[in-house]
């Protein structure tokens, strides 16, 4: 039979004792998280104290991709140069034209007595690095409250829309792509205005358009771009291109699979879209801002 | 047999003592590597360098390091890593349990089969994070979620000769 010796000299708590005082501390510490993200000041604060580690940590990718700028072919620079002014030329052009359609689209809204359309800030930010933890798919901005990023923000780049802010810290931002799990995106189909809504599925880097049904007009290779109901995303963003489509009578929804448009596993610089409004404000609703008992009162009068 | 050539044969070094400076720069620069960004694919498969760390100061120096230390540890790369707060502080307590537990045994072994009990430290700790994960919904990743424990594995004998280098005693060549 296997026993331990006594101990000899007692020194504190039993190894099991500290274990399970621990394990217990996280396991209260992950619930609050998990559930009822109590605790978003402490991580604030914890990431305050890690930053500077982080900006050192930081230095030798940021040397080593000047390094490789640095050595980078005259030819290369020069047919980069030529690709980039012949995009912008054709860029100028859309624009004019993009400015002659707001204006009447503008006139033509009052015209009708409908909303003006919110105007949106833009702040540039760039992509630091993944996260890497494999659960969740999230990337880390550096722009952050200070610059005036909003949580709930809309992200996007040049082709498409990548995701959306979920947490702010002091100087920078944690965005949730779109292919995280259960991440929404309100979406439009592009060819005859079908709405609906994509989800992200998390291990896969693709999307779903869920809630279709089975005989909706939907086709391999549509685009889907977003419907700006919700007022986050701006409308007409690209998200998703449906790349595989299962109609089967047993069940009352299609299984439609998309592929992002934008980058979203490639960093780089993006754009941070925010309308200024603090999410969750519904304009009909008027928030009564009163203490709970004197509206009470008020009503009981 | 093997086992009598798994048993650690030859006297154990030795070395300058260990001050708590020491320790306390090694968990740094651990916890600063950790950081490092990598390449995508590399940033998936990256060894956990603190709980290497850890585990080498809890097998050759018991009790110098507690379980605070580590939990906080943890916290921080909770922040850095994104993930739910607590997940990396629960690992890091469950390393600290299995370490001490079998410290006494892992010392009197030679590098390959200390590689092996650190492989098996390391695959419990990154197993308590993913089965918290799952209970709080999320699926199960690939097999390759375990290829960081094992390279960490296939690490330790260079960090193990890494944290001795300063401690080794200094031999002055004109000494008589």
């Amino acid at each position: 039979m296997e026993y331990s010796p006594p101990p000899f000299f007692k020194r504190g708590p039993s190894l099991l004792t500290r274990f399970t005082f621990f394990s217990l501390m996280s396991l209260v510490l992950l619930v609050s998280d998990a559930r009822f993200s109590y605790l978003s000041s402490l991580r604030q604060v914890v990431a305050v104290v890690v930053y500077p580690l982080q900006q050192v940590s930081g230095l030798p990718a940021a040397l080593a991709r000047q390094v490789k700028d640095f050595f980078v072919t005259q030819a290369s620079l020069q047919r980069e140069n030529d690709q980039l002014r012949r995009q912008n030329l054709l860029n100028a052009a859309a624009l004019q034209n993009q400015q002659a359609l707001a204006s009447e689209n503008q006139h033509l809204r009052s015209l009708l007595a409908l909303r003006d359309r919110l105007a949106r800030q833009v702040i540039g930010a760039e992509v630091l690095y993944t996260h890497r933890d494999p659960f969740t798919r999230r990337v880390v901005v550096d722009r952050g409250s200070q610059h005036g990023v909003l949580p709930g923000s809309a992200v996007v780049d040049d082709s498409g829309v990548i995701g959306q802010v979920t947490r702010v810290f002091a100087w920078m931002s944690e965005v949730t792509l779109v292919t995280d799990k259960e991440q929404a995106v309100p979406i439009q189909v592009l060819r005859n205005g079908l709405r609906g809504v994509t989800f992200g599925i998390g291990y896969d880097g693709t999307l779903e358009l869920r809630f279709m049904p089975v005989n909706a007009d939907i086709q391999n290779g549509d685009l889907l771009v977003t419907s700006g109901i919700d007022g986050t995303y701006p409308p007409g963003l690209p998200v998703a291109v449906v790349s595989n489509i299962e109609r089967n009578a047993a069940y009352a929804f299609a299984r439609i699979a998309c592929s992002p448009a934008a980058g979203v596993s490639s960093f780089g610089q993006v754009m941070i879209v925010s309308t200024g409004e603090k999410p969750g404000q519904n304009p009909l609703i008027q928030e009564d801002s009163t203490p709970r008992l004197k509206r009470a009162k008020k009503a009981a009068q | 047999m093997a086992l009598a050539t798994a048993v650690r044969t030859q006297p154990a070094e030795i070395l300058r003592p260990v001050r708590n400076g020491y320790i306390a720069v090694t968990l740094g620069l651990a916890l600063l590597l950790n950081l490092l960004t990598l390449p995508q694919t590399l940033n998936l498969v990256r060894p956990d360098l603190i709980a290497l760390t850890l585990i080498y100061w809890v097998v050759y120096h018991p009790r110098r390091v507690g379980f605070l230390p580590a939990w906080l540890l943890g916290l921080a790369m909770d922040v850095v890593d994104g993930s739910l707060f607590g997940q990396h502080a629960l690992a890091y307590a469950m390393l600290m349990y299995l370490s001490i537990l079998l410290h006494r045994r892992i010392v009197m072994f030679g590098m390959r089969h200390q590689m092996l009990h650190v492989l098996g430290i390391l695959a419990a700790s990154q197993g308590v994070m993913l089965a918290v994960r799952m209970i709080g919904g999320a699926d199960f990743p690939s097999l390759l979620y375990f290829v960081p424990s094992i390279l960490g594995a296939l690490l330790w004998p260079l960090l193990f000769n890494v944290i001795r280098i300063p401690l080794r005693p200094r031999v002055d060549p004109d000494a008589v």
